[in-house]
């Protein structure tokens, strides 16, 4: 072998070693876990075949937390990438203030979610929560946030957008101050109108970090799930369950491991589809500059 | 932002709506800081004049072992942000500049790392390091995090700007692969490990589910895990002193943000994350 095959394979090594350990394998494994029973004592687990999804489908706490996911998924995703847009386009202007207000939304995403859950876990109490408060103002009464099935997981939307806003803005502040001012200049030169100009020039120059931050948001709707285990438990039956929140109590509460393994399997589906549709589809329509 | 002559009024509209976005975001900080620094019996009603109090800190500190806590989270970052530096530079730099069979192949495989990321494959990882008897142990919160395709791929597109001449004059004067990298490479990408250690920082001072899982002792435990173990137990509904230990557990990355923001965006820019 060339001596820069063996020096490249050797940078490589240690780095793909550990990735392959914990995230290619595992996947691997949890596939075939599925196909097994949960396996008792030492003796090796019976292969099942297709037992375990069918337990799945059978399940009606599984069908709500794929619901409840595609919810929070649809809620969380949109609104948080078009807050982190306006709160860009607002700080990367010469407004008054404008470091204090830069601040104000990067902050929340600074704070661990397990304290973001703590501080409104505390808003959300009823009477004593701030939002009871500022309801009790406008005569509003008392009201059990996170107790009440129907409000429970637009309550927890509500935390996830607070956190992640921020996040992302500052992908969105980075790309408008990298923007190349003349086409402003030509854009002002032709009388071109502020939002025709938002329009035509900045979305379709920001369409890279667009989808950067989509793929991120998408696999956050999926993969955070602390807030849950704080404030919620997946309750009030199971009206904030998520997926993970799912093959967590099944894997950990309930120490189901077959059942968690099939779980994670439809998890990892999904976000598979979720990623060839985005490089796949968007990804075409993105003209990287 | 200012294209064609706006309007006056439409411009402070915007900047009002602007500052209303910005305050209704500060206010659940603000209204924790109030309950954090307040005699409980203020946590519920809003008195400028309230007597200001250092008790609640104390007492959440008191509560439980913070301190180590701290210490594990520390020791936690500083292995994940020591270990991915290396490991990603060595990777990143094979996959930017050495030629070698299978090498669009494995990186493709390293990408996948993107989209399926260890968080969500607790049980299985949780099963490996039961086996590896490493369970329990901060390296074993540490393990699944140290390959990182996020940090092998910004690292590579980065190695990739570094003007080749450089690299050759440096190959000249007889450096081999790891002095080039360390005179050339490292020193040119300081703006991308800037950005990228403060997101491995904050990613792994916040994390939460996986050392939930993996932790069992006040040994090993980092703030997050404590916190939520403080927060559930026996402290009731102590708004106060839960706050104020929340507080606490974020109060040294939020400093440490507020020291460095100018260079934090900064760098985001020159790294070309976006």
């Amino acid at each position: 072998m060339r001596r820069e095959t063996i020096h490249a394979y050797l940078l490589l090594l240690p780095a793909v070693v550990l990735l392959v350990a914990f995230t290619h394998w595992p996947a691997i494994t949890t596939l075939i876990d599925s196909l097994y029973a949960t396996p008792h004592g030492t003796r090796p687990p019976p292969f099942v075949g297709t037992d375990n999804y069918e337990g799945l489908i059978g399940d009606p706490v599984f069908w709500q937390a794929l619901r409840n996911n595609a919810w929070y998924a649809l809620a969380t995703i949109p609104s948080s990438i078009l807050l982190a847009l306006i709160m860009a386009l607002a700080v990367n202007e010469a407004l008054p203030g404008r470091a204090v207000l830069r601040m104000a939304f990067f902050l929340p995403t600074m704070l661990p979610m397990i304290a973001v859950a703590n501080i409104w876990l505390f808003f959300y109490t009823p009477d004593y929560g701030l939002f009871d408060r500022v309801l009790a103002v406008f005569g509003g009464g008392r009201h059990n946030w996170l107790g009440d099935a129907s409000t429970a997981l637009p309550a927890m939307i509500t935390v996830a957008v607070w956190k992640e806003a921020g996040f992302f803005m500052i992908f969105y502040l980075a790309a408008l101050q990298t923007m190349p001012t003349d086409l402003r200049e030509a854009a002002a030169l032709e009388g071109s109108s502020r939002w025709n100009y938002f329009r035509r020039v900045t979305v379709p120059l920001l369409m890279p970090t667009s989808l950067f931050v989509l793929v991120n948001a998408v696999i956050n709707a999926f993969r955070v799930i602390d807030h849950v285990v704080v404030m919620t438990r997946g309750g009030p039956d199971n009206a904030t369950t998520l997926l993970l929140y799912y093959i967590y109590e099944t894997g950990f509460r309930f120490w189901d491991t077959a059942t968690a393994a099939s779980a994670t399997v439809v998890l990892l589906v999904i976000m598979g589809l979720a990623a060839a549709f985005q490089f796949g589809v968007l990804g075409r329509r993105v003209h990287y500059r | 932002m200012i294209v064609a002559a706006s309007h006056p009024i439409g411009r402070s509209l915007e900047t009002v709506g602007a500052w209303m976005l910005g305050i209704i975001w500060m206010l659940p900080l603000l209204y924790a800081v109030w309950t954090a620094f307040h005699p409980a019996i203020y946590a519920t009603h809003f008195n400028l004049l309230a007597p200001l109090t250092l008790a609640n800190l104390e007492a959440a500190w008191q509560a439980a072992p913070f301190a180590r806590y701290l210490l594990n989270t520390v020791m936690l970052v500083t292995l994940v942000l020591a270990a991915q530096f290396v490991l990603c530079t060595l990777a990143a730099f094979a996959f930017a500049r050495m030629v070698f069979p299978g090498r669009d192949m494995l990186f493709a495989v390293v990408l996948l790392q993107l989209m399926v990321m260890p968080d969500v494959l607790l049980v299985e990882n949780y099963r490996t390091l039961v086996q590896l008897h490493l369970a329990d142990t901060i390296l074993a919160i540490a393990l699944p995090y140290l390959g990182s395709a996020f940090g092998i791929f910004l690292l590579r597109q980065t190695f990739l700007t570094v003007p080749q001449p450089l690299d050759d004059a440096a190959r000249l004067e007889g450096c081999g692969v790891l002095a080039r990298l360390w005179r050339v490479y490292v020193p040119l990408a300081r703006p991308t490990y800037i950005a990228y250690g403060l997101v491995l920082v904050s990613y792994h001072w916040n994390n939460f589910l996986w050392p939930l899982v993996i932790t069992n002792s006040v040994t090993t435990r980092p703030l997050t895990v404590g916190l939520s173990v403080f927060a559930s137990t026996d402290q009731g509904i102590d708004w106060s002193i839960i706050t104020a230990a929340t507080l606490m557990t974020s109060a040294p990355l939020l400093v440490a943000f507020l020291l460095f923001q100018r260079q934090f965006v900064q760098s985001f820019m020159r790294a070309g994350i976006r």
